[in-house]
């Protein structure tokens, strides 16, 4: 996992560098929680262009940090999301709340 | 003669979640000998990590165990046997439904089921509550060649 603070928007970046599954969300849940309480950002946008593999583990991952970043006041975008992740989110309904956006 | 192989293989190993990607993987290792497109094994890879996941996190709860996997593959058919011998599911109706999870307290969205039936084309779920579950997946992989016709009808139009 890759992150980065843009002090001015007040934006963090989590670029997540491996297959989300039951077992890499435990960490992935403990960096991110740690990330976005230090920075309290206003935005936390979330890179799966290096994510080849999710399973419904990562619909509970992101849906839990959006209420760590929403308790702070942010909010939480997704993007370079790929067609067989982005099916497993548009099941869930998640993306009423955390959309996916076009890479800047 | 490939519509009439016939194959089979099994596995066994220990509910620890590093084993969540082997399986996967394996499975969809073995499923390719039906020539799969990405998105089928794609489908394969995530309908298996919530079946074993589901073994881990609800039928052992984190504790100790064996999970079983055989994989059947007959003509176009690929069908997946998952079971480990941990709670059982005390109400199969509930577990199936979309967004209902027994451990809301894990992050758990309750999408698993939800997910191998709408990625597969069927599947069964046996449990006996205190003796363990075995789910029973099938999918029909697409014959790839008439893919390929309409491409080069696509193109020559």
């Amino acid at each position: 996992m890759e992150s980065e603070f843009l002090k001015e928007d007040k934006l963090l970046l989590i670029k997540i560098t491996e297959e989300i599954d039951h077992h890499s969300t435990d960490r992935i849940r403990r960096l991110v929680d740690n990330e976005i309480t230090r920075y309290m950002p206003r935005k936390v946008l979330f890179d799966f262009s290096k994510v080849s593999f999710m399973d419904s583990s990562g619909i509970g991952m992101i849906i839990g940090r959006y209420k760590t970043a929403n308790m702070l006041g942010g909010t939480v975008e997704m993007t370079n999301v790929k067609p067989s992740i982005q099916k497993i989110f548009e099941m869930s309904g998640v993306l009423k709340i955390i959309p996916v956006v076009k890479s800047a | 003669m490939k519509g009439l192989y016939e194959n089979e293989m099994k596995l066994e190993f220990l509910s620890k979640s590093n084993n969540e990607a082997f399986a996967r993987i394996a499975v969809a290792a073995f499923s390719a000998q039906l020539d799969p497109t990405i998105e089928e094994l794609a489908d394969i890879k995530t309908a298996v990590s919530e079946a074993v996941t589901n073994c881990i996190i609800h039928g052992y709860e984190n504790k100790e165990g064996k999970i079983k996997i055989i994989a059947k593959i007959f003509a176009n058919n690929i069908e997946i046997e998952i079971s480990d011998s941990g709670k059982g599911i005390e109400n199969i109706e509930l577990a199936r439904k979309p967004l209902y999870t027994s451990k809301p307290n894990l992050e758990r969205s309750g999408m698993g089921f939800t997910i191998m039936e709408s990625f597969m084309d069927e599947v069964h779920i046996e449990s006996v509550y205190g003796l363990g579950t075995k789910v029973t997946m099938k999918k029909a992989i697409e014959k790839q060649e008439s893919v390929c016709e309409d491409r080069e009808m696509v193109g020559a139009v």
